[in-house]
């Protein structure tokens, strides 16, 4: 069990990266706490898996340095390292039975034939194979084969780090939330760091105590489920988590407040002094569907928005409302009213952020 | 439940079927009518039953020729799949060099194979080959034309030559397909670069492996134009294949009786053994494991 650190981190798969464009992974500097469940969240190519192969050792990064508990790894091949990785796609030895798929990591190292059985064994029995384990691998089912691939890192009694690459990939859905509890069940068991790379927010809502949302090639938050949906710190992150994701409403200081692109509303509020420092930049208000709230009746602080759609969604109304040129979502609670053709949208002002070029100001 | 019938299924059938009946079954069942009968020529034909068989089976030029022929085939797969795979496994996996190889590679299989046999004649001339005379004056006497042995080599150097480069393809296009994250879980698991050939790649590389054992067994076993060319069966008749005996008998000698008995019974072993092999290499992992 370790910390894994980042120091000044940077990956490109060019042989002579020239600018920023050519990393596939920019400047890094973190750390994976000790016994930590991370998830590793964002779209296809933002540089995921290559931070996570990066902690494993597959890739040697660019610049930069990759420390477990303080101690340099940066040269160690992955199997001096001593990680689990679990693949997208099942890795098993065909030809072997799942028993000795589980030896295999063991016997590499040269261990006595008790020790052997004796953590093939226990492995087995954590991960319900215990039944499999004199069938060949190449027979069993794709969760099964994750499972065998997983306990071929869990076998090594002191393994760094557990890291999984969208490992529910070809999983059935049905099958997925059963083997995602048993990941759960082994990270509480063993309290190995667990770094899961996916783009599923659910699953990595799900599963890990800290999310690092990543964005082409960088960080751009690293926080609680919780966290990362009441305060984005960038755009990216409102965008990509929650479904529909965050509102944006393009805006620009005037005289006493912010005032809607497009629009004649002008928001009062908090932010103005902040939003008028950073005038020169991109200004956005940012609010999640969830909070914006949509009223039959106005009042003295909403504004009044046209309604374009309203699907029912069983437990909520997704309202889809266009305030002036900007299309927003709202969810609405089951049996409230919200008017006919218009509609009165309410910003509460907690709920509410203000962004300056994608970043969080208010 | 009662299967839905469509009769416009045969279209879609009956090309294949006329093709097989032309290509395999009419011919083959032409050589059974040979085989069976005694001809003398149009419309003289007489009934003789198994009289051929039994006389091909005791000729002892035949068993000979046919000996010559599982230690020929033999020699080829043992020197040619373990040297494919190996060369397979030496070779770039991506870049430019990858290409290049190719090509190189698939040189000897683009030439017609009686222009092979040429080639390795002039190549192994003691008088004006590079390999015949460079050996001569060294002082190692060689020429396939006089030394029993000598036409092994020789022949079996340019099989080597000819064939190998497909098992490589093969062997290349199985190891392409592995996907990357076996190499990295196995560099996760510490496996030494042999477990992750005995592990990993060959087992991998069965399917492929399964086919170039297949098609070199067939080729092998059925070998006429090179040696023809090369040696012409000799010298005396130690390169003499059954291929090479049935043509004389059945073209030079005109029996056509006995030829058609042996090519049925040629026909049957190569069938027999492309059997055998294929079952003890689609079984060959399952039982391992057990």
């Amino acid at each position: 069990m370790a910390s894994i650190s980042f120091e000044g981190v940077a990956h490109s798969y060019e042989r002579k990266p020239r600018g920023d464009r050519d990393y596939a992974l920019k400047t890094l500097e973190m750390t994976f706490e000790n016994g930590g469940a991370y998830a590793l969240l964002g779209p296809s190519g933002c540089g995921k898996t290559t931070l996570l192969n990066i902690i494993s050792g597959l890739l040697r990064p660019t610049r930069g340095r990759v420390l477990y508990d303080g101690r340099d790894v940066t040269g160690l091949r992955p199997a001096q390292r001593n990680i689990a990785q679990v693949f997208q796609f099942p890795v098993i030895y065909d030809t072997m039975t799942v028993a000795e798929n589980l030896a295999f990591p063991l016997r590499n190292r040269g261990l006595d034939r008790a020790t052997i059985g004796r953590r093939v064994h226990e492995v087995a029995t954590m991960l319900e194979l215990e039944n499999v384990l004199g069938q060949r691998a190449a027979g069993l089912t794709a969760d099964q084969k994750q499972k065998v691939s997983l306990g071929r890192g869990l076998v090594r009694e002191d393994v760094a780090a557990v890291l999984l690459d969208e490992p529910l990939t070809v999983i059935d859905p049905q099958l997925k939330w059963l083997l995602r509890r048993k990941l759960k069940e082994v990270h509480a068991r063993y309290n190995h760091t667990f770094v899961y790379v996916t783009h599923d927010q659910n699953e990595a809502l799900t599963f890990a105590d800290r999310v690092v949302v990543m964005y082409d090639g960088s960080i751009v938050q690293v926080g609680a489920p919780q966290d990362l949906f009441e305060r984005p710190l960038h755009r990216f992150v409102g965008y990509f988590i929650g479904s529909p994701g965050m509102n944006f409403l393009p805006c620009h200081p005037t005289g006493d407040g912010l005032g809607i692109d497009g629009t004649d509303i002008v928001m009062g509020g908090a932010w103005f002094e902040k939003a008028a420092e950073r005038a020169h930049a991109r200004l956005e208000l940012g609010i999640r569907p969830e909070h914006l709230q949509a009223l039959a009746t106005a009042d003295g602080d909403t504004v009044p928005a046209r309604i374009l759609r309203v699907e029912d969604l069983g437990n909520y109304k997704l309202v889809t409302a266009m305030l002036g040129p900007h299309r927003l979502f709202a969810k609405v609670p089951e049996g409230q009213e919200i008017g006919n053709e218009n509609t009165n949208l309410r910003f509460p002002p907690a709920r509410t952020r203000l962004y300056a070029d994608g970043e969080l100001l208010v | 439940m009662e299967k839905p019938t469509n009769n416009a299924a045969w279209l879609f059938v009956i090309p294949v079927v006329l093709l097989v009946a032309f290509n395999a079954i009419m011919p083959l069942m032409a050589v059974v009518n040979y085989s069976v009968q005694d001809i003398f020529g149009p419309g003289q034909a007489y009934w003789v039953g198994t009289e051929w068989y039994k006389e091909v089976l005791g000729d002892k030029r035949l068993h000979e020729a046919l000996w010559r022929q599982f230690l020929f085939s033999g020699l080829v797969l043992l020197i040619e799949i373990p040297l494919g795979v190996l060369i397979a496994l030496a070779m770039p996996r991506r870049g430019w060099a990858v290409s290049l190889v190719l090509v190189v590679l698939a040189l000897p299989l683009l030439i017609p194979w009686n222009v092979i046999g040429t080639i390795w004649i002039i190549f192994t001339r003691p008088d004006i080959g590079l390999m015949g005379y460079t050996l001569n004056s060294f002082g190692i006497p060689f020429d396939h034309t006089a030394s029993p042995l000598d036409a092994w080599i020789t022949l079996m150097l340019m099989e080597v030559w000819h064939w190998t480069p497909l098992v490589v393809l093969l062997a290349y296009a199985g190891l392409k397909a592995i996907p990357e994250a076996f190499y990295q879980a196995a560099a996760i698991d510490g496996a030494s670069a042999w477990k992750v050939f005995r592990y990993i790649q060959l087992p991998k590389m069965r399917g492929v492996l399964t086919i170039a054992v297949l098609l070199r067994f067939m080729d092998s076993f059925l070998i006429y134009a090179e040696p023809f060319v090369l040696t012409g069966g000799g010298p005396g008749n130690a390169t003499t294949f059954p291929s090479i005996y049935l043509v004389k008998v059945a073209l030079g000698q005109f029996d056509l009786g006995p030829a058609g008995a042996f090519s049925v019974i040629y026909f049957l072993i190569v069938l027999l053994f492309s059997w055998l092999f294929y079952q003890v290499l689609q079984n060959v992992g399952k039982r391992s494991a057990r």
